[in-house]
């Protein structure tokens, strides 16, 4: 009996399809065993996609938690003086500095617009002196990882929006935001789906039946004229916080079922398996035989199932969001940050405002990719 | 067949009562009623508010009943005589205003949907037949990015390109000249030469989701023993693709719009916002924002209805198509 845990690591190897992936020492010659997530891991580093996007995505991760000292300013900074400043390029001639602007007013409209002047010089540097903040919300400190040297003078990498705040700044700051509203919503599509469909999927006859017609009920409904119409009810004196956790929640209510139909499918199958049916015998209740011996056999692909759903909740808030229903102003999201970026008349004279559209791309990308990986290589049944 | 169908109608009872009591709920959230908020709005614009109209509304809705009270009248009005309430930021029955618009949003998602199989039709099956192919490799690719890409993302890159590349004006439906014009055959050229961008934006979607399932589908199929039996036999490439496993994948392309057609009317929500087409989503967006709330659940109530009817001819569709699925189920 060839099971999992005795399969030697060459590549190649075709892994039998027989009993749980889970330890199982029966006859297996004294070797080393991996355990099963280092079987899926071994999978997923063959697949370069994958870890491309397991790369980008803990990138962005990082760039979420440090953003305090990655972004040069804080999301309260702006300048009035640079409404729709356009994008500087950092130059190297000894140091490294951007160009100032220029500013020339229309004579018919009044309207002021920007060049960058390459006679004035702002110079930047690394690990400069900026606005204080709390590393990780603890180590008070004031370094940024690079701005420019004199506190006050403009810098806009990708450009700045109608009041003047640094897009690049706001960015960095969004990615907290846009990435984590996620998380929460799935962890409560999770439970939902997790429970409601294992329930369906072990009680099966009439409990199944009802489950699933309440999934296609929540299935059939187009999600975001039902999510808009909750995200409106809103008390609007929430703060961002609680509007925060409202939102992902509302998400959550309509992300759940496909995670359902899928560990109810897994579940239906799993109950027919010799083990289950040994543990029923043992004596244990409904709630060990669910939770003990069927679950951890599909955790694997129920963890690669819902790294799949965060990219949907990303695109989900960006688009509430850019509707003016999601989160608001003071809290910076990239949805919210699109917001700027309705009118075709303000695109035409700052078309970097659609710069947070291309961070999402890439976000909503590398999950993907990522999550496709992972779910291929925790299939045990895959080859 | 018939019992399959009058069980499909069936099953859809109790998700039509789902929805509309789920469109209630909407109507009840935010603080105050119908009549507060048309009171402060009215008190706000320096009229004065007048008694006995007041009562009758309260009477008309059934205000201050009990909650499944209010339901009964609210539903009971709209199926046996069409009423919808009234919009107070528009001043105009509910009906009428959803009227206006629904027409175009069914045209544009019809539109979409027949475009969404146009498209994934054909490259789908050139993934499938020349699997790994550079060809191949871009529809995964061009698949990805679709998927990706939020829809209300390619509407804007769309109208700025067409803004300042060609120096034309992408949204809308209708050219100035026709918009309040009656129907005729120039009325309906201008809106085909309109209709394809918000089409092309919102058929990106489907399209990439619709490949990946036809190529998956159809390579399963291109493996069973009865096809390598007909190549045996000597059977035409071309002619046994077709005469077989095209058969056997086009199910996807009726199943899918089960979840297409909801995704659909999710993003034209978001697209006509951008592009301000003269549809509903734009009307639900100023429902929800001067919390007009009859207008604004009575889209809700419309549009997920037609829907979930728009599933079930699916359904009906598909089990036609593939007795498969009338046999297991029926």
């Amino acid at each position: 009996m060839t099971g999992l845990a005795a399969a030697p690591g060459a590549a190649g190897t075709t892994q039998t399809p027989e009993g749980p992936p889970t330890e199982k020492k029966g006859g297996a010659p004294p070797r080393d065993s991996a355990s099963q997530w280092r079987l899926v891991w071994r999978r997923f580093r063959r697949h370069r996609l994958a870890m491309l996007g397991l790369a980008v995505t803990a990138a962005l991760y990082l760039v979420a938690i440090f953003a305090d000292f990655l972004a040069p300013f804080g999301t309260e900074h702006f300048d009035e003086d640079y409404p729709y400043a356009p994008p500087q390029t950092i130059q190297f001639d000894g140091g490294l500095h951007v160009d100032g602007y220029t500013t020339a007013v229309d004579n018919e409209t009044y309207e002021q617009t920007f060049t960058t002047d390459p006679s004035q010089r702002i110079p930047v540097g690394f690990f400069v002196r900026g606005e204080e903040y709390r590393l990780l919300g603890l180590i008070p400190w004031d370094r940024h990882l690079f701005g420019p040297t004199e506190p006050g003078a403009p810098m806009y990498l990708l450009g700045a929006d109608r009041t003047g705040h640094d897009l690049l700044s706001q960015l960095i700051h969004g990615t907290r935001v846009s990435m984590t509203i996620g998380l929460i919503g799935v962890v409560v599509a999770f439970v939902l789906g997790v429970v409601l469909g294992g329930l369906s999927g072990y009680l099966a006859g009439r409990a199944d039946t009802v489950i699933q017609r309440v999934v296609e009920f929540f299935m059939s409904l187009p999600s975001l004229p039902l999510w808009l119409g909750l995200a409106a009810a809103l008390p609007p004196e929430w703060g961002p916080l609680q509007r925060y956790f409202a939102i992902s929640v509302v998400l959550a209510l309509i992300g759940w079922t496909h995670l359902a139909r899928e560990v109810r499918g897994r579940f239906l199958a799993l109950r027919e398996e010799q083990f289950v049916t040994a543990a029923r015998l043992d004596g244990c209740g409904r709630r060990r035989v669910i939770l003990g011996h069927m679950l951890p056999s599909v955790s694997s692909h129920l963890i690669a199932q819902l790294s799949l759903s965060v990219p949907a909740m990303i695109l989900a808030e960006t688009a509430l969001s850019f509707l003016g229903l999601g989160l608001q102003a003071p809290v910076v999201s990239w949805g919210v940050l699109l917001q700027d970026a309705q009118n075709v008349r303000v695109l035409e004279t700052a078309p970097w405002l659609m710069i947070p559209g291309l961070a999402v791309v890439v976000a909503v990308l590398a999950l993907n990719f990522a999550g496709d990986g992972l779910r291929d290589a925790a299939d045990p049944y895959r080859r | 067949m018939l019992s399959y169908v009058a069980r499909r109608c069936l099953y859809m009872i109790p998700t039509l009562f789902g929805i509309s009591v789920v469109a209630f709920a909407i109507i009840q959230l935010p603080p105050g009623d119908y009549l507060t908020t048309l009171v402060s709005r009215l008190e706000n614009q320096g009229e004065s508010v007048d008694r006995a109209q007041l009562e009758s509304l309260r009477e008309r809705y059934g205000l201050g009943d009990p909650l499944a009270s209010q339901y009964v009248t609210w539903m009971s009005s709209i199926l046996f005589h069409g009423d919808f309430g009234q919009s107070f930021e528009y001043s105009r029955p509910v009906a009428d205003l959803v009227a206006d618009r629904l027409p175009l949003t069914v045209v544009l998602a019809v539109t979409t949907l027949l475009t969404t199989w146009l498209l994934a039709f054909p490259i789908g099956l050139y993934s499938a037949v020349r699997q790994y192919s550079p060809g191949d490799y871009l529809a995964t690719i061009v698949g990805f990015l679709g998927l990706a890409i939020p829809n209300f993302m390619i509407a804007l890159l769309l109208m700025y390109l067409g803004q300042t590349v060609f120096g034309m004006s992408v949204g809308g439906l209708f050219s100035p000249e026709f918009e309040d014009a009656a129907w005729n055959l120039g009325k309906v050229i201008d809106l085909l030469g309109h209709l394809w961008v918000p089409v092309l934006v919102l058929a990106t979607a489907g399209t990439a989701g619709l490949i990946r399932v036809l190529r998956a589908n159809l390579l399963d199929e291109l493996h069973r023993p009865y096809v390598v039996a007909a190549r045996a036999r000597g059977m035409p490439e071309r002619k046994l693709l077709v005469r077989y496993p095209l058969r056997a994948a086009l199910n996807p392309f009726v199943s899918t719009v089960g979840y297409v057609l909801p995704a659909l009317v999710s993003g034209e929500v978001v697209v006509a916002q951008v592009l301000s087409l003269p549809t509903t989503g734009p009307l639900l967006l100023n429902a929800l924002r001067s919390q007009d709330m009859y207008l604004a659940s009575s889209v809700i109530l419309i549009v997920s209805v037609l829907t979930v009817i728009g599933t079930l001819l699916s359904d009906v569709l598909l089990a036609w198509l593939d007795p498969r699925v009338r046999l297991d189920q029926g």
